[in-house]
């Protein structure tokens, strides 16, 4: 039975994913199945002045055509967060249409859909549907925004804002500090738009039961019942419990699955219109266009050092785009999931950030993996590193200096920031000397000086993060305007014959849960992982859950699960206690039996299992059966923390980078399953590479995407990437049961700083203090020349 | 992602597919390994109403060996260019120039026929067979005719092709002292810049792709060529320099002097 929490056992899941067996959405073939295609904008503003289906009806194979006109879901897709203004005005909410009616406002907005009988006819259909369109200028830079004149999105909000927030210390505090202080650093940069591209394209498939007026909705989602509990409240108004969400495998989200888009809830609505089962998956043009975008913030920071290098005081002041509509969690990401953690891991006394949440002519802005966590360690990071260098200092020396002191959340207590928040427990200097002696930080600058007199540009960037997640405590959301709870489900039901089948919330979409989850309840209930059977991803097995982002899954999703466990012990104990003639203060639980202490009496899990479900020699009034459900309501998010160091060489006569090195040390807590998570940290620090060196969207004009596809818009590879040397340190999460913080954007968060600084540190005696990210050759060679 | 409607013939014989084309026009598109054609097709921006499939033609894909010459069937895919023995011993430079394109998939697919009717003006053979002097054979129904490389390519997608021609092979001179350089656009892997250079004793012939509209001889590199890598300065004099957001005119045009130079050493 041993233990297997702590093995990197391999992955179970990992079976039918090589073998090409895993069950996706675009997988499954309904008998009597349409087809959905969509007619999209060519536009990113414009008003539409008529639609003609009149040809795409008569088209081959058609079954239906629809438009704005046909009253489809006519309040709109919801916003799950409000962000107010600092000034107490309400969040400016316009309505997002599912189609569009008389006015376009991003590129690939749909106009019209058509249902026909294969996919490849329903495209032809499509194309015979004619839009006469007025094109309108656009504006598609947050800060461009904002001027004056600049073209409008919603005409009800004729400034473009959403929202204006800020957080932290009194404004003219800071800037005062700031004025005092011994050196000040700036930078003024864009945090650039990002497209998740996931590998596994949005796939939604509805079905609706003309007997039972029930609908089954397949879709690759990351939260189930939070798209149920949406679509069916707010968009459609139809009843819950008629619906059933199912999400097998999907894969990859980044964030991009976690909302709920306009295509699920027309799926659903033309489902019943045509009695027939509908599917739509997007294509990668589509995925482009429409998946939710990440990041793009407009970026002015300050921040102030005092002689010896002691952080006095940061002020930062950006402009975070919303896109054309509010998405699901848009609001939150730019402020509550990004200013609290404007703190880092710095002592520093006085921090005020403001945000600008503009509308833009773009596709909707939410969270991608980090999710606003990210672009706050990206610019304290380049602060701190520059101010560093700027002052002479050593850059891991300054770090050092301005840690906060190690608190365990137990014996000291949580530390409370500038902004809000209270983290949980830390101790962050041994995370940076274990990172600093694996690269072998002394004698690398010795090397780099060698390397200059040989005309070799080297550089080493270092970058300590810290994150929250383990999203998240309702109480405390709900009062920073989420819409919704952010607990979660963890159902344990231990079938007769000692076999565990347990249902979770969460939801997997390529995070390894069926493994790590299952290593956990085995060992909690001392049986074999091949007893314990991981479900998600159903609204119909699964009693409720709000799905996996925000590196919740384990640490609240698993703590839910921990308080059904000790439930079903605390009622097995009662049972074996009756079935070995002792009191349950006699017994201990151990390797999958009680004994009574002392002796060698015992029964296992097992036994007490079937006694459970046959209980013909049972406990007077006690209830049959061993089935546990919980809810877990965390009481305070995660913080996990670490240190990312890289190593690059440019190229002096191309300004091409070329990544050598990237050394972690991260620390989020406790680890069940050590492979899954250097598997996290790795596909999370390479997206933070892509965005360091190659990802970025770009809009002309016009408002036209000029990244839209794979022949425009770099993703790292393999041959862009060294080997990524990770290593740990543990500080255990004091406030849930596994002691775990979370590992799954961590990656994402710590890495991108420490590439940007990287580059600046080997351009540095050239005089270069910034490069606008992504550090394309192009960008390095024009800052060389400078 | 899907194409509009088309028809599909698949030709064993040259004669068959330019008595098709011949039939068809403008409707009609050849295809070869399908990795330009098929992704336009995808995206509609090509719906051609039917496809003539030209790799089932009888040694349209063989490389043979022809007194001074190395002979490329049109339908030879880059990865049996980079792996031939032939053009390894006897025009190396093209198994490098091949090597570097796309990736596997891509290469066990695409053809160089293909490549270069599609004419793609950051493609990476068009620096080779200019810098090799090669010459492109064709045919149509009107009978087959020789075009110089420097003839060939025209500008963007743009061929002295004939709508009713279809490359056979490509002839190339052997070559003993030949060099491919690439800088790669990190997303396409197309060439941001790729030179070729072809060193004999008269001198030196340097072809260059992904820089212009239209890939051409660096003909005042060759002139100022004096053994050295001096002449690389002049890697784009007399040339419209293209400009995208990967490198603006400025930063291409340094590129190609650099990798002017890193092919001439």
């Amino acid at each position: 039975m041993g233990s297997y929490i702590g093995k990197s056992v391999k992955r179970r899941e990992d079976a039918r994913f090589l073998k090409g067996e895993g069950k996706y959405t675009d997988d499954i073939k309904l008998p009597n199945m349409t087809h959905m295609a969509f007619v999209r904008s060519p536009y990113a503003s414009a008003n539409v002045l008529s639609v003609d289906t009149s040809e795409a009806e008569k088209a081959e194979g058609v079954v239906a055509v629809f438009t704005a006109e046909d009253g489809c879901g006519q309040y709109g897709v919801p916003c799950g967060w409000q962000v107010n203004f600092k000034n107490g005005e309400t969040m400016r909410e316009p309505q997002h249409p599912l189609l569009a009616k008389d006015k376009i406002r991003h590129v690939g907005e749909p106009v019209a859909i058509v249902i026909a009988e294969t996919q490849a006819l329903a495209r032809d259909a499509a194309e015979l549907v004619a839009v006469e369109y007025e094109e309108l200028p656009a504006v598609t830079n947050p800060k461009e925004a904002m001027k004056d004149g600049a073209p409008k999105v919603h005409d009800q909000f004729p400034d473009n804002m959403a929202f204006d927030w800020c957080i932290g210390n009194d404004r003219a505090e800071v800037e005062a500090a700031l004025e005092k202080a011994h050196h000040v650093t700036e930078l003024e940069f864009i945090n650039q738009r990002l497209a998740p591209n996931a590998i596994e394209p949005r796939s939604y498939i509805a079905d609706y039961d003309v007997n039972g007026d029930k609908w089954t909705l397949y879709t690759s989602t990351q939260n189930p019942h939070l798209i149920r509990l949406l679509m069916c409240a707010f968009v459609l108004g139809i009843p819950e419990h008629k619906v059933r969400v199912v999400s097998y495998d999907v894969g990859g989200g980044f964030g991009s699955k976690i909302y709920h888009y306009t295509e699920e809830a027309l799926v659903t609505w033309v489902s019943r219109e045509i009695a027939r089962p509908v599917k739509w998956t997007a294509d990668r043009s589509e995925a482009f266009l429409m998946d939710a975008h990440g990041r793009d913030h407009v970026v002015k920071s300050k921040m102030g050092f005092d002689k010896e290098g002691h952080i006095v005081a940061h002020l930062t002041d950006e402009y975070c785009s919303m896109g054309a509509y509010l998405s699901t969690f848009a609001p939150a990401i730019p402020t509550y999931l990004h200013g609290t953690l404007f703190q880092g891991l710095y002592k520093t006394p006085l921090i005020h950030l403001n945000v600008v949440a503009p509308f833009t002519h773009t596709v909707p802005v939410d969270a991608y993996r980090g999710a606003g966590r990210p672009e706050a360690t990206y610019l304290i990071e380049r602060l701190v590193s520059k101010g560093a260098k700027e002052m002479g200092m050593d850059p891991a020396e300054i770090r050092f200096k301005n840690f906060i002191e190690p608190f365990d959340g137990v014996n000291q207590p949580g530390y409370q920031t500038q902004v809000a928040l209270q983290y949980d427990s830390g101790n962050y200097a041994p995370a940076l000397e274990k990172a600093l002696d694996a690269i072998g930080y002394k004698d690398f600058r010795k090397e780099q000086a060698e390397a200059r007199k040989n005309g070799k540009l080297l550089g080493l960037g270092i970058s300590t993060w810290i994150e929250g997640c383990g999203i998240a405590p309702s109480a405390v959301v709900g009062a920073l305007g989420a819409r919704a709870g952010l607990y979660e489900v963890g159902h344990v039901r231990v079938q007769p014959t000692g076999k565990v089948s347990v249902y979770t919330g969460t939801h997997s979409h390529g995070q390894g849960h069926e493994t790590a989850f299952a290593q956990f309840v085995a060992d909690r209930l001392g049986i074999p992982m091949d007893d314990v059977e991981i479900i998600h991803g159903d609204t119909e097995q699964v009693a409720f859950g709000m799905g996996t982002y925000g590196s919740r899954s384990l640490s609240v999703g698993g703590s839910a699960i921990v308080k059904s466990i000790e439930k079903v012990l605390e009622k097995g104990a009662k049972i074996a206690a009756h079935k070995l003639e002792a009191s349950v203060e006699d017994l201990e639980y151990a390797g999958g039996k009680w004994t009574v202490k002392g002796t060698d009496k015992s029964i296992s899990f097992g036994d007490v299992s079937l006694t459970a479900y046959v209980p013909h020699d049972y406990p007077q009034g006690l209830e049959p059966g061993l089935d546990f459900s919980s809810f877990y309501d965390p009481a305070n998010f995660t913080f996990p923390f670490g240190a990312h160091l890289a190593i690059v060489e440019v190229d002096q006569d191309t300004g091409k980078v070329d990544l050598k090195r990237f050394v972690t040390c991260d620390d989020v807590g406790n680890i069940i399953n050590p492979m899954i998570v250097d598997g996290q940290i790795h596909g999370g620090v390479v997206q933070g590479i892509g965005q360091a060196l190659l990802e970025e969207v770009v809009f002309d004009e016009s408002g036209q995407m000029i990244t839209g596809s794979y022949m425009d818009y770099a993703m790292p590879r393999a041959d862009d990437l060294p080997m990524i040397e990770t290593h740990n340190t543990v500080t255990p999460c004091p406030h849930n049961p596994l002691g775990v913080k979370g590992a799954g954007e961590a990656g994402a968060i710590g890495s991108t700083p420490a590439v940007v600084n990287a580059v600046v540190d080997a351009l540095w005696h050239l005089g270069v203090r910034d490069i606008q990210m992504p550090l394309t050759p192009q960008r390095v060679w024009k800052a060389m020349q400078q | 992602m899907i194409p509009a409607k088309f028809d599909y013939i698949k030709v064993s014989s040259i004669n068959e597919a330019v008595d098709l084309v011949d039939k068809h026009g403008f409707d009609a598109k050849i295809l070869a390994g399908g990795h330009s054609l098929i992704p336009a097709m995808k995206l509609r921006l090509n719906t051609p109403s039917i496809l003539i499939d030209i790799s089932g033609i009888e040694g349209m894909n063989e490389i043979k060996e022809s007194g001074d010459e190395i002979i490329v069937g049109a339908n030879c895919t880059h990865k049996q260019i980079m792996s031939s023995d032939l053009v390894k011993n006897q025009l190396n430079i093209l198994a490098q120039t091949a090597a570097t394109i796309g990736d596997v998939q891509v290469r066990n697919r695409g053809t160089i026929g293909g490549s270069l009717a599609h004419s793609d003006p950051s493609a990476d053979y068009p620096a080779t067979v200019l810098a090799c002097d090669a010459k492109i054979e064709v045919t149509s129904k009107n009978g087959s005719r020789t075009i110089d490389a420097e003839d060939f390519f025209q500008g963007i997608f743009t061929t002295a092709l004939e709508d009713d021609e279809i490359i056979t092979a490509v002839r190339f001179p052997k070559v003993k002292d030949g060099n491919y350089q690439k800088f790669y656009q990190s997303a396409s892997r197309f060439a941001v810049v790729g030179v070729a250079v072809v060193k004999d004793g008269n001198g030196v012939k340097v072809g260059i792709t992904g820089v212009a509209d239209t890939p051409y001889r660096a003909k005042a590199v060759e002139k100022a060529y004096d053994g050295s890598t001096d002449a690389a300065t002049h890697a784009v004099d007399g040339v419209d320099v293209m400009s995208d957001h990967f490198a603006d005119s400025e930063y291409r045009a340094h590129l190609a002097k650099v990798m002017v130079k890193k092919a001439l050493a």
